[in-house]
């Protein structure tokens, strides 16, 4: 606007010869890539090592390309999460909501330094999974208003989410833990290079069946990477009140691990990199622990305020947010602009305001398929209701 | 010629044990009477099983406690790793909930884990991964991941080993939808269950008899061939009868007939049905049976409250069946007491022949 104005006085002050000028100078958002650097190296936090002489790169290079795809993934993720407290606060939503924003770093991150064919699996807090790994904003909203259109068709709800590779979306803590060295177990045994990367909390790193997996996984040297994403509180309580040792990055014990800064997304991709590249070399398991932090309290029933002050979430938000430090890195490093930002910022409102539409228009699944997918491959077979005299059929 | 080359691969199939008897079976053979029927043991038909579809599907493992080098806890497995190796044939730490999610994960990526529990006893430490892991999640993805792995083992009542070694769960996993539940009481069971149950895409809890391990049967050369398989969801009538409907699973389907044996020198024609399949039930067959005999007894060695003889009494109650008793149905069951050591306790604790001829007697009068 400002650009505009200038060009303008200048006009009226440079008189007649200004009609001359090349019509460039009156252009009032500039989308002139050749303003914009093509790439930039940031200085990243080192990571604490646990059984490893050298741990991941302290630098990172992040390419305008990446730069702008990373910050609408996580802009996407924040306003879908801010879009189901909506609906939640609406009652649209029921039951149990576990929302992302503030860890958007860690499913953003993780992706980028991997591949679509590698494996993840998550526990509960998996809407930003779900969609990192494939699936459509409108799906994950219609599977958490439960309609037809959801991803799993309105039969799982928003903890139990699936995509190509994407194995939840679980409910029971520390459950995926052993699952997802399963699924190492499949990649080791079918030799196709692939890795699983498998994520639980601080809260779920208490777990007994975790340690049975550390054991295993190291055993059979499963190409697993095992991800503590330590928001700091497991539901209402601290890590401090819930582990005698809250250096999760070493509770794998003989298992190499990385302590990474999860707010930066830049830390969490090269640490995952690297992470990758251990496992893919045949070294076995190793684990990461991502330092974050969740804006909203542990679900939707928790105003996430009786444990920890309002103080500490706005520091986090002011000094750490995930988003404004990619945004500040970019644009200090002219790999976009502020307009730029604020067209995908558009951009992205837009489309989760299309996809809440959807949710809430689309139709429940129909009643006759409440007994569907109880078995695979087998022929059609009467299922009993509530009553013998309801009967309902089941299809695989 | 054929006949003698039948025989002949019959005895290159079969394990140590079963080679003098083959031996004799073969020379029978080649002196010109048909082949007969073989007797194996439940053991040898569950090693074949296993033996058969690791064979036939690569993706198929079998992990578990003393599996590989061991030869199996109970030797079913016996011979397995020196075929198949590490890669085939796994032995894990004691962690029973872990390695079983490590079966349901490898599941869900595309291979077919057979998960032994040393008995189903210990499936208790990892049953969250067994149903809500792998028995829920087809549903809850709306058909997107399928679950095939098999839970195998031990399960019911031994000899004298207590109550924590004794427990049945044929109720509890019965219990559950998306799980298939099957009880072999013969050694053709055994097998063809076995099978089945790899190949099938669902999970499938295989619920085996510690005791009936050792039992040799007669097996068919029908049920020797590599494809023979026992459909899940299909009771077989091992006895045709017309005085009384004798319902029953795994070792208890021994105890029936033996009591059917007796009974019929009294006059008294005994059907008696093995379930095979705990889930899905093959309620069907108990009605037809129960219509043409109006008399059910059903007889099983778990705990009666909540029992498989319980749901066949309501699922009678609520079919066509219901018109045609004579008399209520009537539950033999474990004692509903944890299981004793001392041999008079334990032996007082599960259903005998002598109860369900008692039964048979009060129910018809007699």
């Amino acid at each position: 606007m400002r650009k505009m104005l200038l060009a303008a006085l200048s006009r009226v002050l440079q008189g007649p010869a200004a009609a001359a000028r090349p019509v460039s100078r009156v252009v009032v958002a500039s989308r002139n890539y050749a303003d914009f650097a093509s790439e930039a190296t940031f200085d990243i936090k080192k990571c604490d090592l646990h059984r490893l002489e050298e741990g991941p790169p302290v630098t990172a290079v992040l390419t305008r390309e990446e730069g702008l795809h990373y910050y609408k993934t996580m802009q996407t993720i924040r306003r879908m999460e801010l879009k189901s407290d909506q609906l939640y606060k609406q009652k649209i939503i029921r039951g149990f909501c576990h929302l992302y924003d503030g860890q958007e770093a860690c499913c953003v991150g993780l992706e980028a330094a991997i591949k679509p064919t590698d494996h993840l699996i998550t526990a509960y807090r998996a809407h930003g999974y779900a969609y990192t790994r494939g699936t459509p904003v409108r799906e994950i909203l219609a599977e958490l208003t439960g309609r037809k259109g959801g991803c799993a068709k309105g039969k799982g709800g928003s903890m139990h989410m699936y995509a190509q590779n994407f194995y939840g979306g679980n409910g029971i803590v520390g459950a995926q833990v052993p699952l997802g060295a399963g699924i190492a177990l499949a990649c080791k045994y079918f030799g196709k290079d692939e890795i699983c990367l498998t994520l639980y909390g601080d809260g779920a790193a208490n777990q007994g069946q975790i340690f049975e997996t550390y054991n295993m996984a190291a055993l059979w040297k499963l190409p697993c990477i095992f991800i503590c994403e330590n928001n700091r509180y497991g539901m209402g309580t601290s890590v401090e009140r819930a582990a005698a040792s809250t250096d999760y990055y070493k509770r794998g014990d003989y298992i190499p691990g990385i302590r990474v800064d999860g707010m930066d997304i830049l830390c969490v991709r090269e640490a995952t990199k690297f992470a990758a590249e251990h496992c893919r070399s045949g070294k076995g398991p190793i684990l990461m622990e991502l330092q974050t932090y969740r804006y909203h309290g542990h679900s939707m029933s928790d105003p996430g305020i009786s444990y920890r002050t309002r103080e500490e979430i706005q520091e986090v938000r002011s000094k750490s947010d995930p988003i404004t430090l990619l945004k500040d890195r970019m644009l200090n490093n002219s790999l976009s602009s502020v307009e730029e930002l604020k067209e995908i910022d558009v951009e992205v409102r837009k489309e989760i305001e299309e996809a809440a539409q959807f949710a809430t228009t689309d139709p429940e699944p129909p009643l006759e398929e409440l007994c569907y997918h109880i078995y695979k491959n087998e022929p059609p077979f009467e299922v009993r209701g509530p009553s013998q005299w309801i009967k309902y059929k089941s299809v695989g | 010629m054929a006949a003698a080359a039948g025989a002949l691969r019959r005895l290159v199939r079969c394990g140590p044990q079963q080679g003098l008897g083959r031996l004799r079976q073969l020379r029978s053979g080649i002196h010109g009477s048909a082949p007969a029927a073989v007797q194996v043991t439940v053991r040898d038909a569950l090693n074949q099983a296993l033996d058969e579809e690791l064979e036939r599907d690569e993706r198929v493992f079998l992990l578990g406690e003393e599996v590989a080098q061991y030869d199996g806890a109970y030797k079913i497995s016996r011979g397995l790793w020196k075929k198949y190796g590490d890669k085939r044939i796994i032995d894990t730490p004691i962690s029973e909930m872990g390695f079983t999610g490590i079966a349901v994960g490898a599941a869900m990526a595309g291979l077919r884990p057979i998960c032994e529990f040393m008995t189903f006893n210990f499936s208790m430490q990892a049953i969250d991964q067994v149903i809500n892991s792998a028995s829920k999640t087809l549903y809850m993805s709306a058909g997107m991941v399928p679950v095939p792995v098999v839970f195998r083992g031990p399960n019911g009542a031994s000899a004298g080993v207590g109550a924590q070694h004794s427990q049945c769960f044929a109720a509890w996993y019965g219990h559950c939808p998306g799980l298939k539940v099957v009880s072999p009481w013969s050694s053709e069971d055994a097998k063809g269950l076995l099978k089945a149950s790899v190949r099938d895409d669902n999970p499938v809890v295989m619920l085996e008899n510690e005791l009936m391990y050792g039992v040799p049967f007669e097996m068919s050369e029908e049920a020797q061939s590599k494809d023979f398989l026992v459909p899940i969801g299909k009771a077989k009538i091992e006895r045709q009868g017309t005085h009384v409907t004798l319902v029953s699973h795994s070792r208890s389907v021994g105890h029936c007939l033996e009591a059917a044996a007796v009974l019929v020198k009294e006059g008294v024609e005994c059907e008696v049905i093995n379930l095979r399949t705990i889930r899905p039930m093959d309620v069907e067959s108990i009605e037809a049976s129960v219509v043409k005999t109006n008399h059910l007894i059903t007889v099983e060695g778990g705990w009666p409250q909540f029992g498989v003889g319980a749901e066949i009494c309501a699922r009678i109650m609520e079919g066509p069946a219901f018109n045609y008793l004579d008399a209520p149905a009537v539950r033999l069951t474990g004692a509903d007491v944890p299981m004793p050591y001392a041999k008079i306790l334990e032996e007082n604790c599960l259903p005998q022949v002598k109860d369900i001829i008692f039964a048979v007697k009060k129910i018809l009068n007699i």
